[in-house]
């Protein structure tokens, strides 16, 4: 059976020179990076030239890289590491209602502790207004914590408009930039954030590593106390065989990056166009413009997403869905009910993430299977025959 | 996560669609929770000859209602009755917990097909 894989917002496969650094480092370096002697040199020396990979991705100085186990650690030790400083002072954190979990749970947590929490509005295309940024500013807010790309609907926010708000009231600015990285330019000067998380395996490079970004002279506590590792800013010792493939993986998207984008680019719209002339009664989500590259986020009128999810996945096609039934609770996305998308509609999205692998072939092949399984599903469907009916 | 059986109803249901004279109609669920149900019966001299369904939702739902009009077909309106959630998840070969509630809508649907026949015979 054919494999095509458009789940790339999910995780992507290793990029083969990214395997290659890792196998060699695995069979030559072992060494622990806090060590003095030459086995401990050997391993620091590879933890640096990767974390220098890293900041040059985002344009940042590598002293201000702190490896963490993940995109998750980093949000939470951003988010946490401001507002900890001073537990007396209860303050107000400023965020957005379309979130990744981590950021929103993470939020929601401090809010149980007696934190002061609010959450931007976004418009029916999922964008937001930096007016509701200003006008949500309080005096005693210590945190503005606003995402770049939309994990679900790709849609890009305007950091640098919002963090500049942030700069203007004095009160630091994390950004979430996990589904970024590798997709459009991440420049942490000329966005002048304060704190940036970025993840590995969005970018080709393994599971279990990310990164925050934290500006020099920002002070943040730490989230896990223990050695001298990081700098004091995150104890444990370091995933070397992640933070290798991740800084090659740095290395080549900065390479790479453009090319992709623009291939990638036609490869989503003319899936995009194909199910639009194709399929009837299919609503785009998320902004037809202010997009990444890489994501369609669709959905079909009067049928659910699992249901069309598992019919992919039969014809070999992962994708995913912002219905409740692959959730694990009863509510449908956050993010498409924010944005005012009735609850029947955010049931029947499914989310198509292209990465650099997506071929021609692969777009023709979903082009072909679609269509049917999604006039079979709604020929069961009650709703469809419903509306049918009316017409 | 699905068991074989379930995803073999998925694949392909039995007794989807409409039945224009139908005796008795039952609806359960409700769109905005993701899974709805309509159940359509025609009874003759109290036994349930036939049954078709069309269904909005995952694939538990889809499978649940196909499971839960085979076992009904050709039963006795008392016997109709009898036939719970548990003996449609069961009759699946079990259901994810999270999914069990789709076996109840099922279950609703067609008691509620059977209430409207009912009272449909007795006015």
């Amino acid at each position: 059976m054919r494999k095509v894989y458009l789940d790339n917002n999910a995780t992507t496969p290793l990029h083969p020179e990214v395997r290659e650094t890792m196998i060699e480092f695995l069979n030559e370096n072992f060494g622990n990076p806090s060590s003095i002697h030459w086995a401990g040199r050997e391993a620091k020396k590879a933890l640096e030239d990767a974390r220098e990979k890293v900041a040059k991705l985002i344009n940042a100085e590598p002293s201000e890289i702190v490896f963490t186990g993940s995109g998750t650690e980093a949000n939470n030790m951003a988010i946490k590491g401001i507002v900890f400083q001073n537990l007396e002072r209860k303050g107000h954190i400023i965020t957005s209602s379309v979130e990744h979990p981590s950021v929103l749970n993470t939020c929601k947590y401090l809010q149980k502790k007696g934190f002061e929490v609010t959450y931007l509005p976004v418009d029916s295309y999922g964008m937001l207004d930096p007016e509701d940024l200003k006008k949500s500013i309080k005096k005693n807010t210590i945190l503005i914590s606003i995402m770049m790309v939309n994990n679900e609907i790709g849609n890009i926010y305007p950091v640098r408009e919002l963090a500049s708000i942030a700069k203007e009231n004095n009160i630091p600015f994390h950004c979430d930039a996990v589904q970024a990285l590798g997709k459009i330019e991440v420049d942490v000067k000329e966005l002048q954030v304060d704190l940036l998380s970025i993840s590995a395996h969005k970018v080709y490079a393994p599971k279990g590593v990310g990164a925050l970004y934290i500006r020099k002279g920002l002070k943040i506590e730490p989230l896990i106390t223990g050695g001298h590792q990081e700098k004091n800013r995150r104890g444990g010792t370091e995933n070397m065989i992640g933070i290798v493939g991740f800084g090659k993986a740095c290395e080549i998207a900065k390479r790479e990056m453009k090319e992709v984008a623009e291939r990638v680019k036609r490869l989503r719209d003319k899936l995009e166009k194909g199910i639009m002339e194709r399929i009837p009664d299919v609503k785009l989500n998320g902004h037809p413009e202010k997009r990444v590259p890489t994501t369609l986020n669709v959905s079909f009128l009067y049928v659910e997403g699992e249901s069309i999810l598992l019919n992919l996945d039969m014809e070999g096609i992962a994708a995913s869905s912002g219905s409740a039934c692959t959730s694990g609770t009863l509510e449908p996305s956050h993010v498409l009910t924010a944005m005012g998308i009735p609850h029947e509609i955010a049931h029947g999205s499914v989310r198509f993430s292209l990465g650099r692998d997506t071929t021609e072939e692969d777009i023709d092949y979903v082009l072909e299977v679609l269509p049917p399984i999604i006039q079979r599903l709604r020929s069961y469907s009650p709703l469809y025959n419903k509306a049918k009916r009316e017409k | 996560m699905y068991s074989e059986k379930v995803l073999e109803h998925f694949k392909n249901p039995r007794n989807v669609g409409v039945i224009e004279d139908a005796d008795g109609i039952g609806e359960a669920g409700n769109p905005r929770c993701g899974d709805m149900m309509t159940i359509y019966i025609k009874v003759k001299d109290d036994v349930i000859e036939d049954i078709k369904f069309q269904t909005f939702g995952c694939a538990a739902a889809i499978a649940t209602s196909s499971m839960m009009t085979e076992l009904v077909k050709g039963k006795k309106i008392e016997e109709a009755l009898k036939i719970s959630k548990k003996d449609i998840a069961d009759a699946l070969g079990g259901l994810p917990p999270i999914k069990m509630h789709c076996s109840l809508l099922a279950e609703d649907a067609l008691r509620k097909a059977i209430e409207d026949y009912l009272k449909k015979k007795n006015k």
